[in-house]
C-alpha cells in the first residue's frame, strides 16, 4: 500500500501553522517587552507573566480536552479520537513544562523561593505526572486498539481526579497571585498589559493547534504504517 | 443485582481462597509494610522529631506502599496459565468482575494494614487508644478509594512492558487526594480534635469513594474486552 497523502498534509499544515505562530510570538515578545508598561513593584520580573499564564492556559486546554476526547472515544470508537487525545497530551506537556520552567524564574526574585507547595503549583505539577503516565502508559502498549482503550480509561479518570486534587490541596493556604482577569470584578490590568496578555493567549493557542495539528499528522502516518505492517 | 453481588462474592473468595492457599505473597506484603515502618524510624532524627508528629505520614505512606505492592500481584496471578481469558468467558457482567477483584483486594490491602496498625503502635510508641475506631474507619474510607483505581490500573499494567512501575507511575497521582485527606483526619485524631473538624476531609473521601468506585466499576468492561 502506498502511504496516503492524507497524513503528510496534515503535517504540513500543522508546521505552516506552527511558523506562523512562532513568527507571531516573536511580536508578542516585543509587544511585551517593549511597547508594555513595566510593572511599579516587581520589575522586569513580571514579563514572564505573559509567557506563564498563555502556557499555563494551553496545558490546562490541552488536558481538558484529551478528557473530552478520552470520553468521546470510549463512546464511539473512533480512531481519530484517540489519535487527537494522544497528540494533544504531548503538547499539553510540552506547554506544562514551559509553565513549571517558568512560574519558579519568576518565583525565586518575588517570592524568594523556586518552589512551594501551594495549591495551584501543586495541582498542575501532578496534572504534569498525570500525563507523563498517560504518555509512558501508551508507549508500553503494543497492541493499537489495546493502547486507545487502555489510555481513554485514565484520561477519563484523569479528568475526574483533577477537582479532587484541586480541593484537597487548596486547604494548604495558597501563595500564588490570585486571578486577575477572569474574576466576577473587572480585570485589574491596565489595558495596554490587557493587550499584550491577550495577544500572547492568542497566539498560544495558534501554537497548541499547529503543535497538535502537526503531531496529529505523525500519528496518522504512524497508523497507517502500522496498518502496513499487520498486513504485510 | 443479587445474583450480581453473588457473583462478585464467588470471585472474590476465589482469589482469597487461592491467597491463603500460597500465603507467599500475602506474608511477602506484610513483611514489606514491617521494612517501611523500620526504615522510617532511622529515616528521622528521634532527637529532633518527635515520633509522634510523624506519626500520621509514617503510617499513610506505609499503607501507600503496602498498597502498590499488593495490588501489582492483582492482575499477575489472573496472566498465568490464561486465568484471565478462563473468567472473562464466563457468564459473570464485568461490573460483578470488577466489583470481586476489587473485594479480594481490599482483603488483601486490609490484612495488611490490620497487621501494619499494630506494628506501627509498637515501633513508634503512639497509643492509639479512643482514636483507634476513628482510625480504622479512615482506613477503610480511604482504602476503598485508592484500590479502586489501583484494581483497574492494575489490570491494564499487567498488559505492559513494565508493570511494575507502571503501576505506581499512573496509580500515585491518585493516591494524593485520600493520603492527604487520611494524613489531616489522622493527625487530628490523634491529637484528640473534635469531629467537626474532620467532616470536611471525610467528605471529600467519601465522595472520592462514589467517584471512583463508580466510574471505575463502568470503565473496567473497557479494560478487559477486546
Amino acid at each position: 500500500m502506498i502511504p496516503s497523502r492524507a497524513g503528510s498534509a496534515t503535517v504540513r499544515r500543522g508546521l505552516w501553522l506552527s511558523i506562523v505562530a512562532l513568527v507571531l510570538l516573536a511580536g508578542v515578545y516585543l509587544l511585551a517587552l517593549r511597547f508594555t508598561p513595566v510593572e511599579a513593584r516587581q520589575g522586569m520580573a513580571q514579563k514572564i507573566f505573559y509567557l506563564h499564564v498563555p502556557a499555563a492556559w494551553c496545558a490546562l486546554l490541552a488536558f481538558s480536552l484529551v478528557g473530552i476526547a478520552s470520553a468521546l472515544y470510549l463512546w464511539l470508537h473512533d480512531p481519530r479520537l484517540d489519535r487527537f487525545a494522544a497528540s494533544s497530551a504531548e503538547v499539553g506537556v510540552a506547554f506544562s513544562a514551559v509553565m513549571l520552567t517558568t512560574g519558579p524564574i519568576w518565583g525565586k526574585p518575588i517570592w524568594g523561593t523556586w518552589w512551594t507547595w501551594d495549591a495551584r503549583l501543586t495541582l498542575t505539577l501532578f496534572l504534569f505526572f498525570l500525563f507523563i503516565g498517560y504518555l509512558a502508559l501508551r508507549a508500553a502498549l503494543q497492541d493499537r486498539a489495546e493502547r486507545a482503550r487502555f489510555s481513554a480509561v485514565v484520561g477519563i479518570l484523569g479528568m475526574l481526579l483533577v477537582p479532587f486534587i484541586h480541593v484537597s490541596v487548596y486547604l494548604f493556604r495558597t501563595l500564588h497571585p490570585q486571578p486577575i482577569v477572569l474574576k466576577p470584578s473587572a480585570p485589574s490590568l491596565p489595558p495596554e498589559m490587557l493587550r499584550a496578555l491577550f495577544a500572547s493567549l492568542a497566539v498560544f493557542t495558534l501554537l497548541y493547534i499547529g503543535f497538535v495539528t502537526m503531531r496529529y499528522g505523525i500519528a496518522q502516518l504512524q497508523d497507517e504504517r502500522e496498518e502496513v505492517g499487520d498486513a504485510a | 443485582m443479587p445474583n450480581a453481588l453473588r457473583l462478585a462474592g464467588t470471585i472474590a473468595a476465589k482469589d482469597i481462597r487461592a491467597e491463603l492457599r500460597s500465603r507467599t505473597a500475602l506474608l511477602s506484603a506484610v513483611v514489606f509494610a514491617a521494612l517501611v515502618l523500620v526504615v522510617f524510624n532511622f529515616a528521622r532524627d528521634p532527637t529532633a522529631i518527635a515520633a509522634a508528629d510523624l506519626a500520621p505520614s509514617v503510617l499513610w505512606v506505609t499503607f501507600a506502599l503496602a498498597a502498590m505492592v499488593a495490588l501489582n500481584r492483582a492482575f499477575n496471578i489472573e496472566r498465568e496459565h490464561g486465568a484471565l481469558d478462563g473468567l472473562l468467558l464466563a457468564p459473570v457482567p464485568r461490573e460483578a468482575l470488577f466489583a470481586g477483584k476489587l473485594l479480594a483486594n481490599l482483603a488483601f490491602v486490609g490484612t495488611v494494614e490490620a497487621v501494619t496498625l499494630p506494628l506501627f503502635m509498637l515501633f513508634f510508641n503512639v497509643n492509639l487508644g479512643p482514636a483507634l475506631p476513628g482510625i480504622v474507619g479512615v482506613t477503610v474510607l480511604a482504602t476503598i478509594g485508592f484500590v479502586s483505581v489501583g484494581t483497574i490500573f492494575s489490570a491494564m499494567a499487567v498488559r505492559t512492558r513494565f508493570a511494575e512501575l507502571m503501576l505506581p507511575v499512573l496509580l500515585l497521582p491518585f493516591m494524593v487526594p485520600p493520603l492527604i485527606a487520611a494524613v489531616q483526619v489522622t493527625a487530628r485524631l490523634l491529637a484528640g480534635r473534635p469531629l467537626s473538624e474532620m467532616l470536611g476531609w471525610l467528605r471529600l473521601l467519601a465522595l472520592y469513594d462514589v467517584v471512583f468506585v463508580t466510574l471505575c466499576m463502568l470503565a473496567f468492561s473497557a479494560v478487559v474486552d477486546e
